[in-house]
Parts: structure tokens; C-alpha cells; sequence
């Protein structure tokens, strides 16, 4: 398969690339990775004149703790991810899912900022930014914002970036003691989307009750879903066998999945429970709780 | 649309081209090098039968623009022979009958002859994750790990 015809560009700086989009307009498009956007070309689910390839950006690439956040380059590769010992020892939820990414060879070229960005509810990446908190940084024509992970989702492939606006850094707060956080996904096989996949974090207050708690979902919804009311229901609670029960239910309530290859209606919010139940005592264990 | 040159390293040999943005590198390599070692299989970044080394990584070279491998070096299933001499994972794949119709070995040898590069002594664990990136319909794998793991002995005691 031969994708349609397009220019490309390669930017050197970040500068360069908001200045390419800008001049391209809805034309253009932006390339990282390639891992979602070359297969959406080639089976011309998608078409372009313009591609903007940002994975020569070094400045993009870097995994730094700087005011009380662990600072991520959009360009970084999910394989550095998976080899970093910060992300490993601090973000669990993070760790657990970059390695159910696509597969090695994908991970190899895929960027963080790609599978965050580009607004398809079946990446691993959205739910786990939600769950843990995180900041999206954007910058465009207009200089840079910060975007509440929970607020950049807003329909399907559709997030809040605005026209010409490039994800630039991904900032993960800085975890307190006596938290922890953890992903589950219910998959079919090695490159396969989740059936229903469930990032959460909780944080553990002096007397072991949950001082904070996020919970998100993979691929249940037409963009990544935060469970508010099973956040809600962990609130000051400790955390035992109905506590968690309580949030998976709450969280399967929170899904609005549909019906395909991977399942049912019913078993798909089920397996929101399921993996909801089993990503909490995950994150209990690492809260040391 | 506009032509774009590039040179990339193949093999180990500089190779120059002018060429199409939309044109892929496992196409760069097949059709302007005819190099066909490396296959075509499910064209949508699945298989691995396409399996490349970029800069050293194994990557899916059905999802790659030859114009994002400009400036960089790509080692092909042409590059492991050297001298007559098959690469220690090539033999240890007809040693262990690691294959059976062939068409998933060139990508399944790049990404194994990577992992071995990096990793002299990969567990089981390893090899089978390192290649589930690339799907053999033959084997059911058992001796893909079996050749990977002779191979690695064959190197750490050379």
C-alpha cells in the first residue's frame, strides 16, 4: 500500500515546525513516530499535502525532573520509556503500560507525545496521563499553555490543541510518599488494542486512607474516559476488598463502550471492572499501603 | 510533488537516490537497491517480515518514509552474511529448524541478530519479547528461541 501524494518537511527546531504549520495550515500534518500516521496514510484512511516531521528535534527528546515534575519530551521514544529508571521506580502506571504498546519494533519509533497527541482513544498513553495527573505543555504561534490531561480529550481524535499547536512536554507530578499507580489492559495479543484497559493512581494519606485517587479508561469511550465517580468514592476511605469493588463499579459505570471484535457491551464494561479491581491492589502494593 | 535527495547507508555502502516523499524504505530497498531479502508481508505494521535495522534498531521498514532514513544507516538480511561466512544466528537457524516456508525469517534474523547485539545472554523471556514484533505462522516459535539461544552461546564463546 502506497500512501497518496504529499510534500514533506523536515524541521530542525520547533521553531521551524510551528512555522511549517503555520504556513500549510489544514494541509499539514505533523510526524513523530509514524506509527499511527504512515498506516492511516497508507490505507488512506487519511490524506495529507503536507507532512511536518518533528523526530529530528533533539530539544524534543528528554526524561528531566524540574520543579516538583518529572518533565517528558513529546519526541521521546516509548523505548527509552521503557528503559527509563524513573519512570520505572516513580510511575508505575506508566511503566506497566509503555510495554503494552503496539510491540518492540513499533516502540522502537513510536514517540510518548504521539500516542498522547494524536486523540485516538485506544492508545495506552491518554489514560495514564489523566490517572496520574499530568500536564500537557502546547506551543504554538502564540507562545506556550499547559493543558490538564483530563481536559484535552474532547471527541474522538479530536483534543485541545488548537490549530498549529504542537505537544511539546508531558509533566508528571512528582509522587508523594505512599503512592502508587499502575495500568491494566485486557488485550487479545501482542499489537492488539485493549479490550478495556484502567490506569489509576492513589495517594495514601497519614492514616492509610486515600488522600488522592485518578482513575482513567482506555478504549472504553470515544476519547480516553476519566472515572470521576470512582475517584470520588475512594475519598478519604482505606482502601479493602469493598472500597475497591465500590470504584470498579463505578469506573465499569463510567465506561461507554460499543460493541465490536473484541466484545460485547456488557463484557467490555466488565473487563473495565476487572482490570479496574486489579490495577487498584496493584497500586496499593506500591503505596506500600 | 517534490523530489527529495537522500543518502543513507545500506549495508554499509553509501547509496544516493532522489526520491519520492510517499515512497517507503522497505520499497527504497526492495525496487531502487533490489534488494528483496527484505519481504512485504501484511503492509500495516503486524507482520515483521519487513524488519530493518535503523541506526542499529530493528524497525518496520513498511512504516517508515526512505525519506525519514536520510542521513542514517540501514542494515538489511543482505548485511549478516559476511564473507561466505553466515552470521552465527543464520546458522543457528538451520541448525534448530527455526524456520519452515521462509517468509518471516529475514525479519525475524534482523531483529534477533539485534537483540543479540545488545543482550549476549538473553533469557527466554527476552527473546520470545523481542520478537513479538514479528509473527511466524510455522514454527510456533520454539525453535526461533532455540536458535537464538544457541546463537548467543556460539558468540559469547567466539
Amino acid at each position: 500500500m502506497i500512501p497518496a501524494p504529499f510534500d514533506y518537511h523536515r524541521a530542525a527546531t520547533l521553531d521551524e515546525a510551528i512555522g511549517l504549520l503555520a504556513r500549510y495550515g489544514d494541509d499539514a500534518k505533523l510526524l513523530a513516530g509514524g506509527m499511527s500516521l504512515l498506516p492511516t496514510l497508507k490505507l488512506r484512511l487519511g490524506s495529507f499535502g503536507h507532512l511536518v516531521d518533528i523526530s529530528r528535534i533533539a530539544a524534543l527528546e528528554y526524561i528531566k525532573e524540574e520543579k516538583g515534575a518529572v518533565r517528558i519530551g513529546a519526541g521521546t521514544r516509548q523505548v527509552t520509556l521503557e528503559r527509563s529508571e524513573v519512570i520505572r521506580s516513580r510511575y508505575g502506571a506508566l511503566a506497566d503500560a509503555v510495554p503494552l504498546i503496539a510491540d518492540p519494533l513499533v516502540r522502537n519509533r513510536g514517540t510518548i507525545g504521539g500516542n498522547v497527541a494524536n486523540g485516538d482513544p485506544a492508545n495506552d498513553g491518554p489514560a495514564i496521563m489523566i490517572a496520574l495527573g499530568a500536564e500537557l505543555v502546547a506551543r504554538g504561534p502564540k507562545g506556550e499553555r499547559t493543558i490538564p490531561a483530563n481536559q484535552f480529550y474532547k471527541a474522538l481524535y479530536t483534543t485541545a490543541l488548537a490549530p498549529g499547536e504542537i505537544l511539546v512536554e508531558l509533566r508528571l507530578p512528582v509522587p508523594p510518599p505512599k503512592s502508587g499507580s499502575a495500568y491494566r489492559k485486557l488485550k487479545r495479543k501482542t499489537g492488539d488494542y485493549a479490550v478495556a484497559g484502567v490506569a489509576v493512581r492513589v495517594e495514601l494519606g497519614a492514616k492509610g486512607t486515600v488522600d488522592r485517587a485518578g482513575i482513567a479508561l482506555t478504549n472504553v469511550g470515544a476519547t480516553p474516559l476519566e472515572a470521576v465517580d470512582a475517584q470520588r468514592s475512594l475519598a478519604g476511605k482505606a482502601l479493602d476488598e469493598k472500597t475497591i469493588g465500590e470504584a470498579a463499579r463505578l469506573a465499569a459505570k463510567a465506561a461507554e463502550p460499543s460493541s465490536d471484535r473484541r466484545g460485547s457491551v456488557e463484557y467490555k464494561r466488565e473487563m473495565t471492572r476487572v482490570m479496574c479491581g486489579r490495577a487498584l491492589k496493584a497500586a496499593l502494593e506500591r503505596a506500600g499501603g | 510533488m517534490a523530489k527529495h535527495k537522500i543518502s543513507i547507508t545500506v549495508n554499509g555502502a553509501a547509496r544516493e537516490a532522489e526520491v519520492e516523499s510517499r515512497l517507503l524504505l522497505v520499497h527504497f530497498l526492495r525496487e531502487n537497491l533490489r534488494l528483496t531479502g527484505t519481504h512485504v508481508g501484511c503492509d500495516t505494521s503486524h507482520c515483521g517480515v519487513c524488519t530493518v535495522q535503523l541506526d542499529g534498531q530493528p524497525v518496520k521498514s513498511c512504516t517508515v518514509l526512505a525519506v525519514q532514513a536520510d542521513g542514517c544507516s540501514v542494515n538489511t538480511v543482505e548485511s549478516l552474511e559476511q564473507g561466505g561466512k553466515l552470521h552465527p544466528v543464520q546458522e543457528a537457524f538451520t541448525e534448530k529448524h527455526a524456520l519452515q516456508c521462509g517468509f518471516c525469517t529475514p525479519g525475524m534474523l534482523m531483529t534477533c541478530s539485534a537483540l543479540l547485539a545488545a543482550n549476549k545472554n538473553p533469557s527466554e523471556q527476552e527473546i520470545r519479547q523481542a520478537i513479538s514484533g514479528n509473527l511466524c505462522r510455522c514454527t510456533g516459535y520454539l525453535n526461533i528461541v532455540k536458535a537464538v539461544q544457541s546463537a548467543a552461546e556460539k558468540m559469547r564463546a567466539a
